[in-house]
């Protein structure tokens, strides 16, 4: 590929741009990058959610906490799911990479199954509370962080779902497969603001006690 | 990069522009017809003007409520509307003018110029340029409709708990503005992705940073600042509808929660929406005043870090709005400081704006009014600002129509007046005919003299105590004859608005036929016929400097721009994506067809708003697995591409 500068010459009589990729290939498409963008704001989303239990736990202080800290009975093992899930994910991503259909779809479906066993276990520790969304400000915290980290990975497992189902319908190949890395970029990103919530939720509370 | 076979690869031929060539791109381009047409079209022109149009049309709505205002208001002791009517109109007047008119407006400018600007075709997304104009619409029509309903939202755009809880309002008032402010959220980020990806990627060759027109620079900063303000109203409001429906405790003071928790996450997005609704007409006005200046802009790269810099400071202010909430001192003398701080940004603008119009040879026509009188508004309306900034004279200014004097200098006169030099600037690209300049001065005076007949007295009526939001005065207070100004003011303002309407009628039908470039500006949409084809650019323009069309002149580019013969990308519906700083050919991207996805998605969704609305659960989880089946089917990969090499069309 002849390199071409952004100093347009004189005369255009010879400008060529050589011979570029075709849609979105290898080369990272709009849409990844329309990705990144929904990535940024909804961390920032995720910001704001922890910036409003933050802001309640320094008014009111240990007060503030119920009696019985949430542990690390469910919460480590949650989060142990997810940490396997990227990898997984990450293996089907480079399944496609180098043409393997199969590891691909074994990859994002195995990712998607560990996303769905972390929100039944997520589910089995909410009934297992002994407070409800309106007891106290508390409560009402907690739900509303740990249900939007779940209405998150209950999108991610849809989107991984639905690459699983398009890879078999043979739809991507070793370059063509932008919508996969996409779909593993949202992922990822699920995974890493869980690190955030499991933080602000299971950990802190300990600090100060 | 591994080497890519041959059909993923494509060698942009380069030529002239030909009839032939226009002929096969126009096939190619030109959506279906019809009403599958009409619903399913994703061509930023007619998106754009969609955008403006909806905008306008609740911009006239939001008059009106303001009228009838200022009716009640003319002098004292007035029993046009009762306390719960006036309530709900100012509530509305400005829910609708802050988030149904003011950005919306913008982004319909933004959505027609940016790809035109650019030097591309269509925008990143079009698909999901469709979807944000859809739902947007759609987010307005759901908070009209509580008139319908008979429960108008009625705690104020600002909506501050307690008085929006259930206890206190217990209707579905506020429930049509949380969950309509939602969906509306839902279209300014898609919208504001879309605008951030198109600026990044899709700038012509040759069109590095620096060579961008500053409308451009306002728009797209103002999308980062959406991408993260935005989430905070959506979760605020997400958390009200919470508090009223089921009983959490976030904003009540019983079982600790926090009426203030409201305010910041209220404010750390509505202060930042000040720029979103400022900068991209500030944009707007720095790329039209150089024009009939007859010279470029002065201090360009100063102007777009000023952009930027407002922004990026605009989000560290939003306590400020909160001065007299009892907040600690440390914060208040912070956030005071803070804001002094954003004059200078504005100041640098200021002085730019002014002297492109000392050094140049003004060509008095309707946008130059318009854009020169924004400049007085944004002084005034600056220097306000920096008395309510200072919280010994914001607690005396607090709540009094003082505030709202601040606060319509900024929005209707550096919005509006932008917008309206951008209509008269843009309209003969946008329909290829003039707008007849007469009757534009003519207008210009009553809009001029109506505003500031309208909103400079409400200074002193401010001054004198007069608080905001009550619906009737006693007489005796001395507030009669500024109110009466106000009242007489708002009706001249309504009469040039009219006026302007009428001059967008007539011209669009009968204005006189404009020309590519009737203003004799200098940037790339001014290259081509008025109205632009549906494929914008023939072949793709390679910009060599800052002012494509005045290269002439002012001999300043390292090259010459290219605009007659370029990349044709004519094997399907191509555009070219470039690299992000220098804008170097990346690769060719297929742009999506036309599709009534985006237009189902959208109804579905709204079904969903609508079904939660009305405490609907079954309802609502239909709805909510048909909009993810919407973008399911909207998404849906074609193995093969559809444009390989050769093939005339997909």
């Amino acid at each position: 590929m002849p390199e071409t500068t952004h100093e347009i010459p004189d005369e255009q009589r010879d400008i060529s741009f050589g011979r570029l990729p075709l849609g979105s290939t290898d080369a990272r498409g709009n849409g990844w990058f329309g990705m990144a963008a929904l990535v940024v704001t909804e961390a920032c989303l995720f910001a704001y959610l922890l910036f409003s239990y933050y802001y309640m736990a320094f008014h009111f202080g240990r007060d503030w906490l119920p009696d019985e800290l949430p542990g690390f009975k469910f919460s480590v093992p949650m989060t142990a799911l997810l940490f396997t899930s990227s990898a997984v994910v990450w293996i089907g991503e480079r399944g496609i990479q180098k043409g393997r259909n199969w590891i691909c779809v074994a990859g994002l479906s195995g990712g998607a199954l560990l996303g769905i066993a972390f929100v039944a276990l997520e589910a089995v520790e909410w009934a297992d509370k002994d407070f409800t969304l309106s007891t106290d400000s508390y409560a009402s915290l907690y739900f509303t962080v740990t249900g939007f980290h779940m209405a998150h990975v209950v999108g991610g497992v849809l989107m991984l779902l639905t690459m699983a189902l398009w890879a078999a319908l043979g739809k991507f190949d070793a370059h063509r497969r932008d919508p996969i890395s996409i779909a593993a970029f949202y992922w990822h990103f699920v995974d890493a603001v869980w690190i955030a919530v499991f933080t602000t939720i299971y950990v802190t509370p300990h600090l100060f006690n | 990069m591994p080497q890519l076979p041959a059909q993923y690869t494509q060698e942009p031929e380069i030529g002239p522009i030909t009839q032939e060539l226009r002929a096969s791109l126009a096939k190619t381009w030109e959506g279906e017809t019809g009403l599958r047409g009409w619903l399913g079209t994703v061509d930023h022109k007619i998106l754009g003007i969609r955008y403006i149009i909806t905008a306008f049309v609740f911009l006239i709505l939001g008059g009106l409520e303001a009228l009838v205002m200022r009716i009640q208001l003319a002098g004292p002791e007035q029993t046009l509307l009762t306390p719960e009517q006036y309530n709900e109109l100012f509530s509305m007047h400005g829910i609708t003018m802050i988030f149904l008119y003011a950005l919306p407006i913008l982004s319909g400018f933004s959505i027609f110029l940016f790809p035109l600007l650019l030097g591309t075709r269509d925008m990143a997304f079009p698909r999901l340029n469709a979807f944000s104009y859809w739902v947007f619409l759609f987010s307005g029509l759901f908070i009209y409709a509580s008139f319908l309903a008979g429960a108008v939202p009625n705690a104020g755009w600002f909506n501050y708990p307690p008085y929006s809880l259930k206890q206190y309002n217990p209707g579905m008032n506020i429930d049509f503005y949380a969950l309509g402010m939602i969906l509306l959220g839902i279209s300014t980020t898609t919208g504001s992705i879309n605008f951030l990806i198109t600026f990044l990627r899709l700038r012509a060759p040759g069109m590095s940073l620096n060579r961008t027109p500053v409308m451009l620079w306002g728009t797209t900063t103002i999308s980062v600042g959406n991408l993260l303000a935005v989430p905070a109203v959506s979760l605020a409001f997400f958390l009200l509808w919470l508090d009223r429906q089921y009983g959490t405790h976030f904003y009540g003071v019983e079982e600790g929660g926090k009426p203030l928790l409201w305010q910041h996450l209220f404010w750390l997005y509505a202060h930042p929406w000040v720029y979103i609704i400022v900068l991209p007409a500030m944009g707007m006005v720095s790329d039209i005043l150089p024009v009939f200046c007859r010279r470029p802009l002065v201090g360009y790269s100063l102007v777009v870090l000023a952009t930027v810099t407002t922004m990026i400071l605009g989000f560290g202010v939003w306590v400020h709005h909160m001065f007299a909430t009892g907040i600690p001192f440390l914060s208040l003398s912070y956030f005071s400081g803070a804001s002094f701080i954003i004059t200078i940004p504005s100041a640098v603008s200021v002085f730019a704006w002014v002297a492109t119009i000392w050094v140049g040879r003004p060509v008095i026509k309707t946008p130059f009014l318009y854009s020169a009188s924004f400049i007085v508004m944004f002084v005034i309306a600056g220097v306000s600002g920096v008395m309510t900034a200072s919280v010994p004279a914001d607690l005396q200014l607090h709540d009094t129509y003082f505030v709202l004097a601040h606060l319509h200098y900024t929005i209707v006169g550096i919005n509006l007046f932008g917008v309206l030099a951008g209509l008269y600037f843009w309209f003969p690209k946008m329909t290829g005919r003039m707008m007849n300049e007469r009757l534009g001065v003519i207008a210009f005076w009553f809009v001029f003299f109506g505003f500031n007949l309208t909103f400079l007295p409400m200074h002193w009526t401010g001054l004198m105590g007069m608080p905001r939001r009550i619906y009737t005065y006693p007489a005796g207070t001395g507030w009669d004859l500024t109110n009466m100004l106000t009242t007489v003011g708002s009706f001249v303002m309504a009469f040039g608005i009219l006026l302007v309407l009428i001059n967008v009628m007539q011209g669009r039908w009968f204005g006189k036929r404009a020309g590519p470039n009737p203003w004799d500006a200098p940037t790339l949409e001014w290259s081509m016929p008025s109205p632009p084809p549906v494929y914008n650019f023939a072949v793709q323009p390679m910009v060599a400097s800052r002012h494509p069309l005045w290269e002439d002149r002012l001999g300043e580019g390292t090259g010459r721009t290219a605009l007659d013969r370029g990349p044709m990308l004519d094997k399907g519906k191509q555009q070219l994506i470039t690299s992000m700083f220098d804008s170097e050919p990346l690769l060719v991207s297929k742009v999506a067809s036309d599709s009534l996805w985006p237009f189902f998605a959208t109804l579905t969704m709204t079904g969903f708003f609508a079904a939660l609305l009305f405490h609907w659960p079954y309802a609502a989880g239909v709805l909510g697995v048909l909009t993810l089946l919407c973008g399911f089917f909207w998404n849906w990969p074609h193995a093969q591409l559809e444009q390989v090499a050769g093939s005339q069309n997909a």
